[in-house]
């Protein structure tokens, strides 16, 4: 299970990178491995403000469809359009070419509500 | 939760198990998607031994099976199968299967895992003819080796012509190194293959050998999650989605194993429904534009008006697109009718299409 130490994390299984105001928003590799194959990613919420916790979009695995949940509020200022054609990119490739959105973040004192890597580790038990 | 005889050899093959109809299931190994075609281009094998066998046998034995069973049995012939349902008293169907004569007063009903008992105590309640009925359920294994490659793959491993075994036919004979084992030109694919009925202490057997003899074949085990997938490209209905107590089979296309040639169960009314048509159908549907439908998503008409229910959607692995089953009024129903599938607050535009999705 790849955990990688410099992100955060939420407890749906979201990692967070910051850079300055902007957030960069994926799911984990523990995430990518439960829902088994990817074959849709929709996210229709770009140019949306939206607080923390709102869903911001949907990921579609063969059998089953969830909800994906914006861990900082703010302004949701681009989507991966890769994963439009190859949303499999989620599964082989979760924290790099596989990441979803990217956000202006309006609060960045929530990032302290996030989980470190070791918070989520012990989580998800790995 | 019950387990099959293989689930120790599914764990250590790194499946995903979980919960169905009772039984700890392989839901999928490597990914469903590398899965599916596995079994389209080359053979993958199946551990479906939750399904359900039912030997009923005797004098009357055909008699009782006419008295459940919508097709007419009495056109099978020793090494023959039939596909099948019994139809409810209130114009649903009970279950479907599949129905094998063995001997000239013995045959095999194989039933879906979840309708087990169900199924058991519905015959049961038909049986004033004095056939015999068993159980076999506990004791039988079954794997479906299926894929175009099969026939090939699978040869080395019995004196019986594979290539000879028409489509719903069977043979019983030596496999793998076992003697009296079904050999059953079936499955639930589209693609081509068997369907192979043994008993509990010889499957593994069975299953090592299949491994061994497909191994340059590409042969990989295959969960059920990708029998979902394969079984949905072909249209074929999986009881509990696209077909259960409330619908019936004219309703569902199963008029091609609906015969009124005999009395069956309900049999009359059914007759009725036919000549005077249907008020919904079950159609098959392709999305215009991105999107998966679901089980019980709504399908609407341009107007947004409710005209009916999915009652199974996925992306198809080998077209790419999305598709579906469902029930829609008889107005929506014809091949190329343009209607709209709800995916959360979008209504995505779809058209009614022809079976099979997938044509090979």
């Amino acid at each position: 299970m790849n955990i990688p130490s410099e992100l955060k994390y939420t407890k749906d299984h979201e990692w967070i990178s910051i850079e300055g105001d902007v957030a960069t928003i994926g799911i984990t590799d523990f995430a990518q491995s439960e829902l088994g194959d990817i074959v849709y990613v929709e996210v229709e919420t770009v140019d949306e403000t939206l607080d923390a916790e709102e869903i911001f979009g949907t990921v579609e695995a063969v059998k089953t469809v969830s909800d994906l949940f914006l861990p900082l509020s703010g302004e949701i200022i681009e989507f991966n359009e890769v994963l439009e054609d190859e949303p499999e990119k989620v599964n082989s490739d979760p924290y790099g070419d596989g990441w979803m959105i990217k956000v202006k973040c309006s609060d960045l004192s929530e990032v302290e509500n996030l989980l470190s890597a070791d918070d989520y580790k012990s989580l998800v038990g790995a | 939760m019950k387990n099959t005889a293989l689930t120790k050899t599914h764990e250590a093959l790194g499946a995903k198990l979980v919960p169905f109809a009772g039984y700890n299931m392989p839901v999928q190994y490597e990914g469903v998607n590398l899965e599916h075609e596995t079994v389209r281009n080359a053979v993958g094998v199946f551990d479906v031994s939750h399904m359900g066998e039912f030997l009923i046998e005797g004098e009357n034995a055909l008699a009782l099976i006419q008295k459940v069973s919508s097709n007419d049995a009495s056109k099978l012939s020793i090494g023959k199968a039939q596909y099948s349902c019994m139809p409810n008293e209130d114009g649903g169907i009970v279950d479907d299967l599949i129905i094998y004569q063995l001997k000239e007063t013995q045959y095999l009903l194989v039933v879906n895992a979840s309708n087990i008992e169900k199924d058991w105590n519905w015959i049961a309640s038909k049986n004033d003819v004095g056939a015999t009925m068993r159980n076999l359920s506990d004791e039988y294994s079954l794997l479906a080796i299926q894929g175009p490659k099969s026939i090939e793959a699978m040869q080395s491993l019995t004196s019986h012509d594979l290539a000879a075994i028409k489509f719903y036919n069977f043979e019983v004979g030596d496999f793998a190194g076992i003697d009296n084992v079904i050999i059953s030109a079936t499955g639930y694919t589209g693609s081509g293959g068997f369907e192979i009925y043994v008993k509990n202490e010889d499957v593994q057997q069975v299953w090592d050998k299949v491994f061994e003899a497909g191994a340059d074949y590409g042969i990989k085990p295959i969960g059920l999650a990708a029998r979902d997938t394969l079984r949905l490209e072909m249209g074929y209905c999986l009881y509990g989605n696209d077909i259960d107590d409330t619908t019936s089979p004219i309703e569902a296309g199963l008029g091609w194993i609906t015969k009124f040639t005999k009395d069956f169960t309900n049999s009359e009314a059914l007759k009725a429904q036919k000549e005077a048509g249907v008020s919904r159908k079950l159609i098959a549907f392709e999305l215009d534009e991105r999107g998966i439908p679901r089980h019980d998503y709504e399908i609407v008409d341009a107007e947004g008006n409710i005209i009916g229910k999915v009652t199974s959607g996925t992306m198809s692995p080998s077209l790419g697109k999305g598709i579906g089953l469902g029930y829609v009024t008889t107005d929506f129903s014809k091949v190329d009718s343009k209607i709209y599938i709800q995916v959360r607050k979008k209504a995505i535009p779809a058209t009614v299409v022809k079976l099979p999705f997938y044509k090979g």
